[in-house]
């Protein structure tokens, strides 16, 4: 656990870290970023988090046991859409067209529509979750075993 | 013996190299129909204007699906590495 300085500066830089990565998941289909590098700099915020108030205290109201829940739930849904397109073949793009995320962009350069892209959007949310989950389970139970290595010594 | 059997196989597998990087084609050749054929299609087919996420997620989806399950798998061994144990 770091000074109070470091703790508040942290608190209120990792709500920005996070609004941050939401923004590349959310517009994964339409500007450069998706899933994979949305949910690693969710996890990088989670990372600010561990190091400024330390594992303990995140642990408390953070589990891996749950983070790891996201994570399957994330892979769940992913592999859930790609069987959605099952009718026309796997990982068919089966919501072109359709109300929901339908919107078709004119060829060639456009001003960008967050309402367009089908199903990727929709796959780019399960892959954030599953990055974020999984990168962050993976740090906090990594800092827990260094804290009880240097409670023991 | 180690270090003659090292430095033979260290040697052969550099002349590999240089050989190779001297008969590799030249860039763009032989011309491919498939890039084209995304860079005009993606927008249409699959509505995104980030041609690049059209083919991670919807032409390339089976390796997104790869790369999932490997992120998975790590996660679950570190996870499975560093469980504590329940001593008291």
């Amino acid at each position: 656990m770091m000074s109070k300085i470091v703790r508040t500066m942290s608190s209120i830089l990792s709500f920005f870290i996070f609004v941050y990565g939401l923004y590349l998941i959310m517009h994964g289909h339409s500007t450069p970023g998706g899933g994979f590098q949305g949910g690693a700099v969710v996890a990088s915020g989670i990372a600010l988090l561990i190091v400024a108030l330390g594992s303990h205290n995140l642990h408390k109201s953070l589990k891996e046991r749950h983070l790891s829940i996201l994570e399957s739930g994330g892979a769940l849904i992913f592999i859930g859409l790609a069987f959605g397109g099952l009718a026309t073949l796997f990982f068919y793009n089966f919501l072109v067209g359709s109300p929901i995320f339908g919107h078709i962009p004119p060829p060639g350069p456009n001003p960008g529509d967050i309402w367009t892209g089908g199903v990727i959007p929709f796959m780019n949310l399960a892959v954030g979750l599953k990055v974020f989950a999984g990168l962050s389970a993976v740090l906090l139970v990594m800092a827990l075993a260094i804290s009880v290595m240097e409670v023991e010594e | 013996m180690r270090k003659i059997a090292m430095a033979v196989s260290l040697s052969v597998f550099i002349a590999f190299l240089v050989a190779t990087a001297f008969l590799i084609r030249p860039f763009g050749y032989p011309p491919s129909q498939m890039d084209d054929y995304i860079i005009e299609n993606a927008q249409s087919e699959t509505g995104t204007n980030n041609v690049v996420t059209a083919v991670v997620f919807d032409y390339r989806g089976f390796d997104t699906l790869g790369e999932a399950t490997i992120l998975f798998t790590a996660v679950a061994g570190v996870i499975m590495l560093f469980r504590r144990k329940r001593r008291e």
